[in-house]
């Protein structure tokens, strides 16, 4: 019997990668802003979406959105309610989206008379961070009943988000959220951060929000 | 194993950052039973974890970050965003043994 080492240097979600890599071209090239938005359940994605593609809307943009659930299709008819063409993913038990669903969910969509694409992922806090849906930007969210210290609990999502939104800031004051703590934690894991701190409700925050996803496509546009 | 007749593997080695959300306790428990009937049954599985490695700009070196609960240079304390290494996932290697008549020349 002889022995002998086999290099392969593979990552185990190469297919993923790959296929991300391949939307985030499609997207660049559509000149689509894409996101992916990833937080808990119950965090609040639907409502803060329901929010954002309604004031996007009104704004004149044109805005798209992709749905992921294990099952039933009710936040899609919520987010379709906004007048934007919306689709669900179902992922049957899969407790996060991948590149492959995206893409599959698009067809027959002409992505270039889109401005933005929202992703909502599955709630779940652990493996979205490990799946690169071709996004530019990943979202994360926190709700202000979920505890200050849930970015240093789950770093590796936290850490690999590009922006931060607070939820629910209309309750903050009744559930005794610290406002000051939650803000250090996020930046103590991902330093630099944009955070932004709203209330699909009352509509707090969300002029900032606009204005810097209107950024976003912008310097999208002139890369 | 197509490149490998009657050849068994004994041994695959893993690349695991920090920050892949992978708890080598959960992984070896599920291998054993998810290489049943395959290749890989009885295979040992190793798994080589990677630390979080940073960009710090004010120290302009790079720097190991050993908790994941606070992203600051272990030297100047300065915030770190830049990462360069920790999200690995990946087979670095196989270990293989085959059999004497299959080894060609």
């Amino acid at each position: 019997m002889t022995t002998r080492i086999v290099e392969l240097r593979q990552g185990i979600l190469k297919k993923n990668d790959e296929l991300a890599r391949e939307l985030r071209g499609r997207f660049v090239g559509a000149g689509v802003l894409v996101l992916n938005l990833v937080s808990s359940p119950g965090t609040g994605k639907t409502a803060f979406l329901e929010r954002t593609l309604r004031d996007l809307r009104a704004g004149g943009s044109r805005v798209a959105a992709l749905v992921g659930d294990l099952e039933t299709d009710n936040d899609a008819r919520r987010l379709a309610a906004s007048g934007a063409p919306v689709r669900q993913i179902n992922t049957h038990g899969i407790c996060h989206l991948e590149a492959e669903m995206v893409s599959k969910h698009l067809e027959g969509w002409r992505l270039a008379e889109l401005d933005y694409l929202f992703i909502e992922n599955v709630g779940n806090l652990v493996c979205p961070s490990s799946y690169d849906l071709g996004e530019r930007i990943r979202v994360a969210l926190l709700s202000v009943t979920e505890g200050e210290d849930k970015p240093l609990k789950y770093p590796t999502l936290f850490n690999s988000a590009d922006a931060a939104v607070i939820t629910k800031m209309d309750i903050a004051e009744a559930v005794g959220f610290d406002r000051e703590t939650a803000l250090r934690n996020i930046q103590e894991i991902r330093p630099g951060i944009r955070v932004f701190e709203t209330s699909a409700k009352t509509g707090t925050g969300m002029a900032e929000w606009l204005e810097y996803l209107s950024e976003q496509r912008a310097g999208k546009s002139a890369s | 194993m197509a490149p490998y007749p009657g050849a068994r593997v004994k041994e695959v080695r893993l690349r695991v950052g920090a920050l892949a959300s992978v708890v080598e306790d959960s992984l070896q428990f599920c291998y054993g039973i998810a290489t049943e009937g395959t290749p890989l049954e009885g295979s040992k599985l190793v798994v080589n974890a990677v630390p979080v490695v940073m960009r710090c700009e004010s120290c302009s070196a790079d720097v190991e970050i050993a908790s994941l609960q606070s992203f600051r240079c272990p030297r100047c304390n300065a915030p770190v965003s830049n990462l360069l290494q920790g999200r690995e996932l990946e087979i670095e290697s196989i270990e293989i043994e085959e059999a004497e008549e299959t080894v060609k020349k």
